[in-house]
């Protein structure tokens, strides 16, 4: 009777293991594609000087997307993390190369105030887009008040750091791969990353087998608080000084980055190396690739927008034929 | 009443929610290696009882005590720490999550350097020993797995082992997802495990489960524990009566049908999908059709390929009238969760409800209301939301659904999971009542009892139809027969 059923079972889950591997090299296709586009467009574009014109931004992109990953990892969103970076940018160009004691208390502060917000959620059960969207005008307000008109200077160790030229392999490739793998091992393989991501899955089951769930959210979000202040850093060692505004546009960046990394808004289901490959790709599709298809600057914002609608497609699209 | 081999012992519990009374006020008595057969009605408190036992659910008065010391403060972290463990009723798995890493959710010990190794073997080991030839690999997402599965899984897991002691498995309808094969494979190892000094509560809606597997069996009904006795004093009858159920015709025999069943019209016919060779399901009007087979073998599949079949195609599928489905897993796949109770009778008929272009709210309620009258729905108003209904109460919506749409066939995907007994009966009794009048049942039933409601039964294996079985061979053995056919040849 067994040996008749084993044949049975073992082709379903065969299936299934071919159909997750697609969903999980769908994002790496998807940068792949893009990076096709520019080497036709440009061949000379695909070398060491290139990549670190082309990538010098997806660093901080790729830290705000994990800040947002680990947001939507308990089916919350954060529509506050682009001020919030812009906010951080400001202080580091200011108070933490002027006074750094206070720049990292102020950091620390930022933190803390994103765990509270986790613990503030999860007590009052307010709906996350509501509060962050609230947040994200004290976020903006404060970056101002911190730097009323463009200006200040990164400090001079991160200026050092994010201009880092090693050998053979440029910064931003090590970079995101070094990030990639610790959120990966913390996240996806570390034993208390299952119990995280299960909170997300199914929190009652969670709460059922003795674990706090009001711990896991504001794990979750002092995590995103981490993620952003080292988002907002990154983004002034590149740009050396900064501006109220400055991260705006990191919010929309950071959820189409989690999504188009194979995440999912709701059930727990995130990749931190799918992430990191989304915020890359959208960082090569945002000025690099429309430079290159000579599109004038003007048009590029929405250029933007409607490649990433295509890409979002294609994936739903994809991720359906896998499914 | 407490013996030296007592560990676990409520006094006087008591639990409200609002003006319910749950737990009215029950003592509960659990000794080492015995197993405690619980029944009673949905609604009798038996899932409030065990919230209570696995910590999740504090009661409002009363006491509990484990292994001689009155626990105060009791909460889910003690209970682990004591070895009470529950499988509830909702499947309580992270479906974003693989079995290994669902493992090690319930084992806070499961930590530091090859943590997910220690929780696979573990898992693996615990699935190989109940379900032999289970099928599922430790790296599967949950997500992935069929339902019946994920069940596997999460009895599984309950009986898993590390640090904390294990002294006491609750199981709230463990086999309801399970085919009638692994059921028995875990009803053995239950009694395997109680005859080694293991507790176990089983809550079953089948009472020949019940019958087959405990030692003692409690009956609870409005919130109180109505007789606790050893299960010698027990018979099916006396069973259901002390349930206070729906009066004992159980398995009334089904009146004998005319035979002009079969110059009736064809209303289905359909070749299972893979069907090389395979045997042809026919239904005609007024027949009720049961498939059957281990679960998960093409007999969901058919009822869907039927049911998005138009009518007055012809083909490997033909279906001749509208057709109506009653879904099994009603949470996802049945009801609107927001919306009320004559909103999620009436959707199925909305063409009929309507008064020019708008829907009209009299004929709604008009036709809810008909349909509480001939069903049976337990509710104050059908305005309310459909969750405040119990579970067997939702699904007799969701069977007003089907029955008052113009559907003239009814696909039914094992609509009685978790069911209490006196509603089945209820329905049972309306199917055939529907079918006398000309209707058309398809029935999914992973109960083999349920067959016996029907005129004909089609056993599935690998998607394929094996056996078409007439009422009169309807029995037991001559499905599993079937179900397992090849393993003889």
């Amino acid at each position: 009777m067994t040996a008749a059923s084993l044949p049975r079972a073992a082709a379903p889950v065969r299936l299934m293991n071919l159909k997750r591997l697609l969903r999980t090299v769908l994002p790496a296709l998807s940068l792949i594609l893009i990076l096709l586009a520019i080497a036709w467009l440009n061949p000379r574009a695909i070398s060491y000087f290139g990549f670190n014109l082309m990538l010098n931004l997806a660093i901080p992109i790729a830290l705000a997307t994990l800040a947002q990953m680990f947001v939507i990892t308990i089916n919350e969103l954060d529509l506050s993390i682009g001020t919030f970076v812009g906010f951080v940018g400001c202080v580091t160009a200011t108070w933490l190369r002027e006074e750094p004691l206070l720049g990292i208390a102020v950091l620390a502060g930022g933190i803390a105030v994103y765990a509270g917000l986790g613990a503030l959620i999860h007590l009052r059960n307010l709906p996350s887009i509501v509060v962050t969207l609230g947040m994200s005008f004290v976020w903006q307000g404060l970056a101002i008040l911190t730097l009323p008109k463009p200006g200040g200077k990164a400090p001079d160790w991160l200026l050092t750091m994010m201009g880092l030229k090693p050998p053979f392999v440029p910064f931003p490739i090590i970079a995101a791969v070094l990030i990639a793998v610790v959120v990966h091992f913390g996240l996806m393989r570390s034993s208390y990353g299952a119990v995280l991501r299960g909170a997300g899955g199914n929190g009652q089951a969670i709460g059922r087998a003795g674990w706090s769930l009001l711990k896991t959210k504001i794990i979750m979000f002092g995590l995103a608080g981490v993620f952003g202040v080292l988002s907002g850093m990154a983004l002034i060692g590149i740009t050396t000084s900064a501006d109220a505004n400055i991260g705006n546009g990191y919010t929309l960046l950071s959820i189409a980055g989690v999504i188009l990394g194979g995440g999912e808004f709701v059930g727990g289901r995130v990749s931190p190396i799918g992430a990191v490959i989304g915020a890359l790709t959208l960082a090569l599709a945002a000025s690099p690739l429309l430079t290159f298809m000579h599109i004038p600057p003007d048009w590029q914002v929405g250029a933007n927008g409607i490649i990433l609608i295509v890409v979002l497609a294609a994936r739903a699209l994809l991720g359906r034929r896998g499914a | 009443m407490p013996a030296a081999d007592t560990i676990i012992e409520l006094q006087d519990v008591a639990k409200h929610y609002g003006a319910v009374r749950a737990l009215d006020g029950v003592t509960f008595t659990v000794s080492a290696g015995e197993c405690i057969g619980l029944v009673g009605h949905n609604g009798a408190g038996k899932s409030t009882l065990m919230h209570v036992l696995a910590g999740t659910g504090i009661p409002d008065q009363g006491s509990i005590t484990i292994n001689g010391t009155l626990q105060s403060g009791y909460s889910v972290q003690t209970a682990h720490r004591l070895g009470v463990r529950c499988v509830f009723q909702e499947l309580s798995l992270c479906p974003n999550l693989t079995v290994a890493e669902n493992t090690r959710i319930s084992h806070a010990e499961l930590k530091g350097w090859g943590w997910s190794r220690r929780a696979a073997a573990l898992i693996m080991g615990k699935l190989d020993e109940i379900f032999p030839g289970h099928g599922i690999d430790a790296n599967d997402v949950v997500g992935d797995l069929a339902i019946g599965k994920r069940q596997m899984v999460e009895v599984a897991r309950a009986f898993t082992l590390t640090d904390a002691p294990l002294q006491l498995v609750i199981l709230d309808e463990p086999t309801s997802s399970l085919d009638a094969h692994t059921a028995a494979q875990l009803l053995a190892y239950v009694r395997r495990s109680v005859a080694g000094g293991l507790s176990c509560i089983l809550i079953s809606h089948l009472l020949g489960e019940i019958l087959e597997t405990a030692n003692r069996i409690v009956v609870m009904r409005d919130g109180k524990v109505v007789a606790s006795e050893a299960v010698s004093a027990f018979d099916r009858a006396r069973l259901v009566a002390t349930m206070g159920g729906a009066a004992a015709r159980e398995r009334a025999a089904p009146a004998a049908l005319a035979g002009d069943q079969q110059s009736a019209p064809v209303m289905v016919s359909a070749r299972a999908a893979d069907g090389d060779g395979a045997a042809e399901l026919v239904a005609h009007a007024g027949e009720i059709i049961g498939l059957a087979g281990l679960a998960g073998h093409g007999q969901t599949r058919l009822l869907l390929e039927i049911f998005e079949t138009p009518p007055g195609r012809g083909g490997n599928l033909s279906v001749a009238a509208p057709v109506a489905l009653v879904a099994g897993d009603r949470q996802t796949d049945g009801i609107f969760p927001l919306w009320s109770i004559a909103d999620n009778i009436g959707i199925r008929s909305l063409a009929r409800l309507r008064r020019g272009l708008l829907l009209s709210r009299e004929l709604e309620t008009g036709m809810a209301a008909d349909w509480q009258k001939r069903i049976g729905i337990r509710t104050p108003d059908l305005d309310n939301n459909i969750l405040s209904l119990s579970g067997g109460n939702q699904q007799k919506a969701l069977f007003a659904r089907a029955l008052g749409s113009d559907a003239k066939i009814i696909l039914m995907d094992d609509p009685m999971r978790g069911v209490d007994i006196g509603t089945k009966l209820e329905v049972y009794e309306l199917i055939r009542e529907e079918a006398r009048r000309g209707r058309t049942f398809l029935w999914y039933t992973t109960e083999t009892e349920e067959l016996g409601n029907c005129d004909r039964a089609y056993v599935f294996r690998n998607g394929r139809i094996v056996a078409a079985l007439d009422r009169s061979e309807l029995t037991e053995e001559k499905i599993i027969q079937s179900s397992f056919a090849e393993a003889a040849s």
